[in-house]
């Protein structure tokens, strides 16, 4: 199979995905949860029917001060998310809801700072950029020894640019759940974008590693070497992407509420990942080597 | 003793080994099941996380501008001790205090598991009161102090000449021993008698010394308590408070010394509360969908790679119960984000048996294209595939921990917790598959299914 014959339709199909993606990030941006801004989140769950969303707006209307936001959640469940709540507006809050709703069980009530919001939001950063690096650094070594047509740092550039195209499509498509879902971006989304990093770049490197044995055996075409590796791989990439996939989508459709952004995230991103393994590193690679 | 035997020898002990550890990872799964009793130390549960058991998580910051740099670290220690005797104090099972260093900013993470109410429990900390002794600034200080706040408010400032201004004295409820309720002998009012330990009572004797005539005041919790005027040094480490108390307030606050004043103040930046049924649901959900992936994965590695599927699905679930026991010997604290690096973590062993699978597909490929007649899984086959899928397994996982290093020194809580189940399934899967998977596969190739090709790989 001759994947490397259509490299521009894959570098312009992602390139418009990835600018859709910074375009809906810097315009609609992501929708934060309090993990990243601060405030009050509290899960109640109702032993009967809910109380009425509207009608509980009105009554907490004149107990919490600022902005506040009501959601069903669940089968019986009631989220209610504020910028600031009191000790004290709490319990007045946990009392209408025992009036309007009978017996109820709290899950979950949470109060975050901005402060810690915003540290969590820059270590985030820190934490992305960190991981470039490293794996930059960490690719640079370990194909220190290919020489051949592709130098080391030929195959960490192309490498990093292929997460960096992860991350931003996965950002991309979290502005979208968050726009039309309700899907707020909180610490398991973050742990899942770093996982997308590692995961993808492990399937980067499988093939990489193909291509650097096979460029070490000889020949000089390298649009052909780099053709037989990935279709030598490329069985493997689908096999390890679907039961890892198999796995997620047990967790997604089994493994309850809490989890279901982490692993949505961890979809997105390792579809993704694969896609891009196979579609834009390597044709990255070949592109860099013919540069000269 | 030929090879062989020592492979079907290792083949018995790794199987043995593996249904002791299967034992020790799940007792109430299998021993029940099977109606066998085991031995009390494999019934030791997991330990698991606070959004799995259910209860309150509070994060505070402390105030640590009053303390010279220096003493930074020993004040948290303080301030965690207190804290604790506090915790302990309520009956809580297991409370985990620690301090936690954010940049230049200290803070206290109370972690207490099975209790629902969080702001009992905040009351209860919050309670803690901070005692300190104020000294009057010198006259040129107060000069400064009163300049400043002309700058600040104006004429107005010329109203406070007279009032004394304070500023703190190395001297606070970190020192103190004890406090007692007493009554005064002539006015029968309630009053706090405090004793200060060794190192407190020479600070106290210092600062008496110091500031005879002068007015040395008590504060608790910021509040000015009483202003009274030292009268001559005071050693032997006792004072007196007699501020207007009611009996029930003056009962409260020994009460609370005596349990411990803070070191520093704290504010509390952050807390959490999960019921205990939201846990529960979390983990019967989390281990039926592991479960259920697990068992997908199985189906798929025996339907695609045959016998070699069906050896390699044994080694997987050794790896599993082998990360399961580990879990339960560290012990690692399992939460919901744990778990899911668990699941993942399969994933990924999946994924360097699957490399080595298609290396051995190739190699028998290769043969076949050689025309050998004899076509038979030959043991450097074997060996070529393993040695030939390693270093796509070495890097692939090795930049997969590295990232779990960055999110477990960089990211607290959620995040931590799943990294180390991560970064540990990683070890592991690399030492099942490149021990465990190539032994099963090397020994059962040495019988007659070695001339049957097809059967091991896709």
């Amino acid at each position: 199979m001759d994947f490397i014959r259509y490299s521009n339709i894959y570098f312009i199909f992602s390139g418009i995905l990835i600018l859709a993606s910074i375009a809906a990030f810097f315009t609609v941006g992501l929708k934060p949860g309090i993990d990243f801004i601060g405030g009050n989140l509290l899960e109640v769950e109702f032993k009967n029917q809910p109380p009425l969303v509207e009608e509980l707006r009105k009554d907490l209307s004149g107990i919490i001060k600022g902005d506040f936001t009501l959601q069903e959640t669940g089968e019986n469940g009631i989220v209610l998310r504020a910028k600031e709540i009191s000790d004290q507006e709490h319990q007045e809050i946990l009392e209408i809801f025992k009036t309007k709703g009978g017996d109820f069980e709290e899950k979950k009530f949470e109060m975050i700072s901005s402060v810690v919001g915003n540290e969590f939001k820059n270590n985030t950063i820190i934490a992305i950029i960190l991981s470039c690096i490293a794996i930059m650094i960490y690719i640079a070594l370990a194909f220190r020894h290919a020489s051949r047509l592709i130098s080391s740092w030929q195959y960490s550039v192309a490498a990093v640019i292929a997460l960096l195209h992860n991350v931003l499509i996965t950002c991309g498509v979290f502005v979208f759940l968050g726009k039309f879902i309700n899907l707020e971006i909180n610490i398991p989304f973050v742990a899942a974008l770093l996982t997308v990093i590692g995961y993808s770049i492990n399937d980067t490197i499988v093939i990489f590693d193909r291509c650097r044995e096979n460029l070490n055996r000889g020949g000089d075409d390298l649009q052909k070497i780099l053709n037989r590796s990935l279709t030598e791989t490329i069985a493997r990439s689908i096999f390890v992407s679907f039961t890892t996939l198999l796995t997620l989508f047990a967790i997604l459709f089994w493994g309850g509420e809490t989890l279901f952004p982490f692993v949505l995230t961890l979809i997105v991103g390792i579809a993704t990942g694969t896609y891009s393994s196979i579609f834009i590193a390597t044709p990255l690679l070949y592109k860099f080597a013919n540069r000269k | 003793m030929n090879k062989q035997t020592k492979n079907w020898i290792f083949v018995v002990i790794v199987l043995v080994l593996a249904i002791f550890l299967a034992l020790f990872a799940m007792p109430g799964r299998i021993a029940e099941r099977l109606n066998i009793s085991v031995p009390e130390f494999m019934q030791k549960p997991y330990k698991l996380g606070l959004d799995l058991q259910g209860g309150v998580h509070l994060l505070y910051q402390a105030d640590l501008s009053q303390v010279s740099k220096e003493d930074w670290q020993n004040s948290m220690e303080g301030l965690r001790d207190v804290i604790e005797r506090r915790v302990n104090l309520f009956g809580v099972q297991e409370p985990i205090v620690q301090v936690q260093k954010s940049g230049d900013e200290y803070r206290l993470s109370v972690e207490l598991a099975g209790i629902t109410d969080p702001d009992e429990a905040i009351e209860m900390i919050g309670k803690t009161p901070y005692l300190e002794f104020r000294e009057e600034v010198t006259e040129e200080e107060k000069e400064e102090i009163l300049n400043e706040l002309r700058k600040e408010i104006g004429p107005k400032a010329n109203e406070l000449v007279d009032q004394p201004f304070f500023k703190p004295t190395e001297l606070t409820g970190k020192y103190l021993k004890g406090a007692k309720l007493e009554f005064d002998s002539t006015t029968y009012k309630p009053q706090i008698s405090l004793e200060f330990n060794d190192e407190g009572a020479k600070l106290f004797e210092e600062i008496t010394e110091r500031n005879v005539g002068k007015i040395l005041a008590i504060y608790i919790d910021n509040q000015l308590i009483q202003a009274p005027t030292v009268q001559e040094k005071i050693s032997g480490g006792k004072a007196q408070i007699t501020g207007n108390f009611t009996i029930e307030e003056a009962r409260g606050l020994v009460q609370n010394l005596n349990a411990g004043a803070l070191p520093v103040p704290i504010e509390l930046i952050s807390q959490q509360s999960i019921g205990p049924s939201l846990g529960k649901e979390s983990i019967d959900k989390s281990v039926k969908a592991g479960m259920i992936g697990f068992g997908l994965v199985i189906l798929f590695m025996i339907l695609i790679y045959r016998f070699g599927g069906f050896l390699a699905s044994i080694a997987l679930m050794i790896y599993a119960v082998m990360l399961l026991s580990l879990f339960k010997v560290i012990p690692v604290t399992l939460t919901l984000s744990g778990i899911a690096g668990f699941i993942l973590s399969v994933g990924m062993a999946v994924d360097a048996n699957i490399l080595v699978f298609e290396r051995l597909r190739e190699e028998i490929k290769f043969k076949n294209q050689l025309k050998d007649k004899r076509n038979q899984l030959q043991q450097t086959d074997i060996d070529n595939a393993f040695s030939g899928a390693w270093l796509a397994i070495r890097d692939g996982n090795f930049t997969t921990l590295i990232i779990c290093a960055i999110l477990f020194l960089i990211a607290s809580g959620f995040v931590q917790g799943f990294s180390v189940t991560l970064s540990l399934g990683i070890l592991i899967s690399m030492f099942t598959v490149m021990i465990i998977t190539k032994l099963f596969i090397k020994t059962f190739s040495q019988t007659g299914l070695k001339n049957f090709p097809k059967i091991w790989t896709r």
